[in-house]
């Protein structure tokens, strides 16, 4: 199966702390991931490398069929090449309506001149329309995003998400703060969404993991270690003794 | 048609009617065009206000929108008043020139006509040759493009170098206050080629219109500040109020999500720091014919401070807040500083609000700021019945110059 990232040799430090130390990971173009390990083991400086907020010190990242390089990109450009990324605290727009919210993430043309002169057209309000039910916030499209509640946040930003129509998605925790039901819900919308594209998924939470039936990485300071089905990781010896035996 | 731009916009048609019965009112009132109850200085001094209102509304898309606290929006509306000052100068002293020298038993050549006016103008900082920068003076149109083009180009140097390093917050405001004290001190300067401190004077003399009373030209330049107002406005209601506004917006609530969103956030920085500049520009262009003079001390740092303060005691985020607080804080300006308002005697000390308006002013800001955070436009939302909503203290956004959760709207 051909990769669509490919992550090698990556490091990088903070004032002398090793974040990340020589860390390699790949996923294919529809493939489901999670990514769990303890705190500090750097799964969110993962995603800040691949998203480019943070430059590595070495390594490589690799994008795509042509596989080009992430490093030289800016933040805005790898989100156009199709990375989208969910916050662990739910970030939306809060001044702006629901309809807003989704308008602004809806794949389309971003350059300023062009978003100046945007007029909705039939199709992308009807993805709105859609994408709201998707998420079931049809009710609440002309509300202001920061009176929902806590989860309909979560949900928004999914929403969001999809509708940047990415090739990878990048999750930080989609289920904090959410109720039984809305993580079953959760669950689908990331499974369905894996048959298409790219899913990696951080996560504490082993019953939400298992749900998602899928291969798992384990990392633990700054590098992988282990990979494989949940069964498979949960025997590792190494994984029992720093994460699950505490 | 519910989605069109005006009905999703009313405050487009109730501004513009105002406005223009206001233009109309003192067009009937004044000494040119009608019952000559408001003398020509109070015509000029409305029209100057207009041209203030302008520029606040720049500073409100630039702050109250894109959460840019730009401190320097008055070197653009200075470097605009230069540019049309530049013109207005070189024509009416080279008409003066000319028909001094019309007398003269041998005809002057075009080069001793040249040489004249210079040292007319720079007699005054002991030089006569034109600087490199006066060199399109005697052409009205090439002035008027660098009115929009010297700011512009300013604006898109400063902040493409500003943001491209992704300074945000207090830094950037003081890097724009360095911005316009060092253009302030570089134009103080005799050799600067702009005669340093005097200035440029006259300006309300248009060349060739000697003729045509400054009560005339006084309307003639308030009806044109109030339509630069009106369209500016509309401008400014279409930028901000399609997806481009949402984006502005999410920039200033929260410009790390915008990026990951996709868009960049430099480039949408960008170019609503140049198209303020150049609105700015357009409004010192109108406001200095009117003052009649323009000198260095107009883009001190401190007036740029004052217009982020009008458009807070205004009400930021709202395109009519910005108008409101600029027309009101520089007419009550005028009215204290004037020496209108009768001293304030107090036993043993009298109070001179000539000198005490500043204390009244810095402290109306602490107080609008603190108890009523939407400013005097926030007094149409009571109208309107639109309350704040309950967030428990949080701002809308992680942002320095995000929406604070009593500036914002439910």
């Amino acid at each position: 199966m051909s990769t669509l990232l490919e992550v090698s040799g990556v490091s990088v430090s903070f004032d002398g702390f090793r974040a990340i130390n020589n860390l390699s990971f790949q996923i294919g173009p529809a493939e489901m991931r999670a990514i769990i390990g303890p705190n500090g083991a750097g799964k969110t400086t993962f995603m800040d490398i691949v998203t480019g907020k943070t430059r590595p010190d070495e390594g490589r990242v690799i994008w795509g069929e042509k596989s080009i390089s992430l490093l030289k990109m800016s933040e805005a450009r790898i989100a156009r090449e199709g990375v989208g990324r969910k916050f662990q605290r739910p970030t939306v727009f809060e001044d702006q309506s629901v309809h807003d919210n989704l308008l602004m993430a809806l794949k389309n043309d971003r350059a300023p001149w062009s978003v100046l002169f945007f007029k909705p057209k039939f199709k992308d309000l009807a993805r709105v329309e859609e994408l709201a039910s998707e998420i079931g916030l049809s009710s609440e499209l002309s509300r202001k995003s920061g009176e929902l509640s806590h989860g309909q946040k979560q949900w928004l930003e999914i929403g969001m998400l999809l509708a940047q129509e990415p090739r990878l998605l990048l999750v930080d925790e989609p289920a904090a703060g959410m109720t039984l039901s809305e993580r079953e819900h959760t669950t689908d919308i990331l499974v369905e969404a894996a048959k298409t594209r790219a899913v990696v998924v951080v996560e504490h939470d082993m019953e939400f993991v298992r749900r998602l039936n899928c291969k798992v990485t384990v990392l633990h300071e700054g590098s992988v270690l282990a990979e494989g089905s949940l069964d498979h990781v949960t025997q590792n010896q190494d994984v029992i003794d720093v994460y699950l035996g505490r | 048609m519910k989605n069109s731009f005006l009905m999703r916009n009313p405050s487009i048609l109730i501004f513009l009617g105002l406005l223009a019965l206001f233009t109309l009112a003192v067009t009937l009132m004044s000494e040119a065009t009608g019952a000559g109850l408001i003398s020509t200085s109070f015509v000029k001094t409305l029209g100057k206000t207009l041209c203030l209102c302008l520029i606040a509304i720049a500073m409100d898309l630039v702050w109250g929108y894109t959460g840019i606290l730009s401190l320097g929006h008055f070197a653009f509306f200075g470097l605009g008043g230069y540019m049309i000052g530049m013109w207005l100068m070189y024509e009416r002293t080279r008409q003066i020139v000319e028909t001094s020298l019309a007398n003269a038993e041998i005809p002057p050549t075009a080069q001793e006509v040249v040489d004249a006016i210079g040292s007319q103008i720079f007699g005054v900082v002991g030089s006569s040759d034109f600087p490199a920068v006066w060199a399109f003076a005697d052409s009205l149109t090439m002035q008027l493009v660098l009115v929009v083009a010297v700011p512009g180009v300013l604006a898109l140097v400063f902040g493409w170098l500003a943001f491209r390093s992704r300074v945000t917050g207090v830094y950037l405001s003081i890097l724009t206050q360095a911005m316009t004290l060092a253009l302030a001190l570089y134009l103080f300067q005799n050799d600067s080629g702009l005669r340093g401190n005097n200035g440029l004077s006259g300006l309300q003399n248009l060349p060739g219109a000697d003729a045509i009373p400054q009560s005339v030209v006084s309307i003639w330049f308030f009806w044109a500040s109030a339509l630069a107002l009106g369209l500016s406005y509309i401008l400014a209601a279409f930028i901000v109020s399609g997806k481009f506004g949402s984006v502005i917006r999410g920039i200033r609530d929260d410009e790390a999500r915008v990026r990951f969103l996709g868009y960049s956030v430099e480039g949408y920085k960008l170019f609503i720091f140049v198209i303020t500049a150049m609105i700015s520009g357009i409004a010192g262009a109108l406001y200095y014919p009117q003052a009649g003079i323009i000198n260095p001390a107009e883009i001190a740092p401190i007036a740029s401070i004052y217009l982020a303060v009008w458009v807070a005691i205004g009400g930021r985020g709202r395109l009519y807040g910005a108008v409101i607080g600029a027309a009101v804080v520089s007419l009550v300006s005028t009215w204290f500083t004037g020496g209108q308002v009768p001293d304030l005697p107090l036993g043993g000390y009298t109070l001179k609000w000539v000198d005490w308006w500043q204390v009244l002013l810095g402290l109306s800001f602490v107080l609008v700021t603190l108890f009523a955070p939407k400013g005097i436009g926030g007094l149409i939302d009571l109208l309107d019945g639109i309350r704040s909503p309950n967030r428990h203290g949080a701002a809308l956004g992680p942002d320095s110059g995000s929406l604070q959760e009593r500036e914002a709207r439910e």
